[in-house]
């Protein structure tokens, strides 16, 4: 028997599920690659363009160039976005068009090996794209502390949050046209979770809503940690991230359970 | 593990029962399998053998009742009985987005084949299947009954001991159907069990040693082929044809020359000993059909008794 990975949650043979995926992409390597392009698109366009617009702003006591204080904001963003297709597009299409877990589920795989499994290529996907996008930053002058390196991790834990959601989510979907609402949830997440500028312009009312976006949560994380502005609210974004991720799983694998093995 | 009379056993229900949600497809049904034993589930559609076959292949939980596959309960111990079974399901879910050869590797991938033997592995099962030239192709470019036949080398891929499938020659040609009949025989030989449904009834004469014919998530006869020919039909059947429109009419007027009548649509089933004997009864009673044809009893009779609706409806 594999040895479980977490107590009667998945086994090593949800690595299977990452394998599987390598050998589906291995052929759309463009797809891959976009990803990388990704973070200079978002820096250039907005980073740059902007930063000489808009004057510095307050992160933490000090004060910061638009560049840097977007550019977390950014890579949270990017995370969010690369989670989506990872978790919602295309398990939506193996779970419900091409059936791939019931081929999968044959055999000594279980369905919380492949939701795991999907959580692991979401994972290592959002690390290469974080990677690239943090020495993104540093190249071009955006990172003001070598604590940015941390923005690694918190990039991969903001993924982690919208992967697990975004699977639990992909088992509602119905159809392409269902996408929609995927996109209605994104968008305003995007432009009001203060990935642009700082929620304190909000009256204090709406701010007390965004501070429930996790892509809120995530950009003031990452933000804290790319300028090396340490406080003990970031512990609890990341609490609040890992809680989103587990709770995100677990209905993930109880949804795909009920799906697959009816 | 062992049963009384020192057979081996592979398969046992007892009361098995499969429900979604309200509705019970699969009603308390009981069998046992023999190891190396081929073992049939015939029924009209939707009479609960595909239910069946995925609570046996450890896919889908029993609702109530008990199962041992391998002497294994399948809820505790569902990864490794899988492991050591091949399912050729009735859809093939095969993978849209792999190539013909990887979705037999990465499959065999699932059960931790190592690759070098997996590459070996394609390599025959590409052969048996005749996707040797097309195993770069994209799955979707395939015609259906290539398709089948991927899904049924794919299922290969582990050496299972226990094979289920799902009616595995739907959409297949008469070669490739007697080409995997061949690989069955010798799989049959090499000790391998196999568990088949099928609407084809000299598929299921060919391969099954014993069968049950399942109605409305029951188990209604249970037996060898030529066994349930035996106790369930007449030695041989009448088969006349009227008039389009006459056939319905003619029940009762045959009725006192065969054991059973059975109308069709297109024709008359009589039901007799001697199928000849019965023609000149018929003909001396003034009764002139257009046609009229004798021949021994068959799986699809019983079939027919049991159901009441033919194999392919
Ligand atoms: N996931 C499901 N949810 C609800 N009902 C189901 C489900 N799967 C099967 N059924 C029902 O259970 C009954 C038995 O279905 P099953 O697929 O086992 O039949 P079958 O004997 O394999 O038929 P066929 O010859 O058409 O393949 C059918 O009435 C079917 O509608
Ligand atoms: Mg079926």
């Amino acid at each position: 028997m594999a040895s479980r990975v977490l107590p009667a949650f998945g086994s090593r043979r949800s690595l299977h599920i990452f394998e599987r995926n390598y050998y589906a992409y291995r052929s759309q390597w463009l797809m891959f690659a976009s990803g990388f392009f990704e973070p200079f698109f978002y820096l250039l366009a907005i980073g740059i363009g902007l930063n000489h617009l808009v004057g510095a702003l307050p992160v933490g006591g000090r004060s910061v160039s638009y560049a840097t204080f977007v550019a977390p904001g950014m890579l949270a963003t990017s995370a969010m976005n690369g989670a989506v297709i990872d978790s919602i597009f295309n398990p939506f299409f193996r779970l419900k068009i091409s059936h791939t877990y019931d081929a999968v589920l044959s055999t000594p795989l279980d369905v919380t090996d492949v939701a795991l499994g999907e959580v692991w290529w979401a994972l290592s996907r959002a690390a290469l794209y974080a990677a690239s996008f943090i020495v993104c930053m540093v190249l071009l002058g955006d990172a003001t502390s070598p604590w940015v390196v941390l923005c690694w991790p918190g990039a991969v834990l903001t993924s982690l949050a919208f992967t697990c959601v975004g699977l639990a989510g992909c088992t509602y979907v119905r159809s392409w046209q269902d996408f929609d609402v995927v996109t209605l949830v994104t968008l305003p997440l995007f432009l009001f979770s203060g990935t642009f500028f700082p929620i304190t312009l909000y009256p204090q009312w709406l701010g007390a809503i965004v501070s429930v976006s996790p892509l809120y949560q995530a950009a003031a994380l990452l933000r804290g940690l790319a300028t090396g502005q340490f406080d003990l609210l970031m512990l609890g974004r990341a609490g609040y991230l890992v809680a989103l991720g587990l709770a995100g799983l677990w209905l993930a694998a109880r949804r795909f359970r009920a799906i697959l093995t009816p | 593990m062992t049963a009384q009379g020192g057979r081996d056993i592979v398969a046992e229900a007892r009361g098995l029962v499969k429900r979604f949600g309200a509705f019970e497809a699969v009603r308390g049904v009981d069998f046992t399998i023999a190891r190396g034993e081929s073992f049939g589930f015939l029924g009209p559609n939707g009479a609960g053998k595909t239910s069946t076959m995925r609570m046996v292949s450890a896919v889908s939980q029993p609702s109530a009742g008990s199962l041992s596959i391998f002497g294994l309960d399948p809820r505790v111990h569902g990864p490794e009985i899988r492991g050591r079974i091949g399912v050729v399901p009735q859809d093939d879910s095969l993978e849209l987005e792999l190539s013909v050869r990887l979705n037999i590797e990465m499959y065999g991938r699932y059960f931790d084949l190592p690759r070098r033997v997996l590459r070996e592995r394609t390599d025959e099962l590409l052969d048996f299947a005749r996707l040797t030239e097309r195993a770069d192709s994209k799955v979707d470019d395939l015609s259906g009954g290539m398709k089948r036949r991927l899904t049924i080398a794919r299922a290969l891929v582990n050496r299972p001991e226990m094979l289920i499938l799902d009616e595995p020659t739907t959409g297949l040609d008469p070669q490739a159907r007697h080409l995997l009949w061949e690989r069955l025989y010798r799989l049959k030989r090499e000790g391998v069990t196999l568990i088949i449904t099928t609407h084809y009834m000299d598929e299921a004469e060919q391969l099954c040693d014993r069968l049950v014919v399942m109605d409305n998530g029951t188990i209604v006869a249970e037996g060898a082929p030529r066994e349930l020919i035996e106790h369930h039909s007449s030695r041989e059947v009448l088969e006349l044809r009227f008039g389009t429109d006459a056939h319905a009419a003619m029940h009762d007027v045959l009725a006192p020359h065969a054991e059973r009548v059975e109308v069709l649509p297109d024709r008359v089933l009589l039901y007799v000993e001697d199928g000849d004997d019965a023609l000149r009864t018929v003909h001396a009673a003034g009764i002139t059909p257009l046609s009229a044809l004798v021949r021994r009893s068959s799986l699809e009779d019983v079939f027919l008794r049991l159901t009441g609706r033919t194999l392919v409806d």
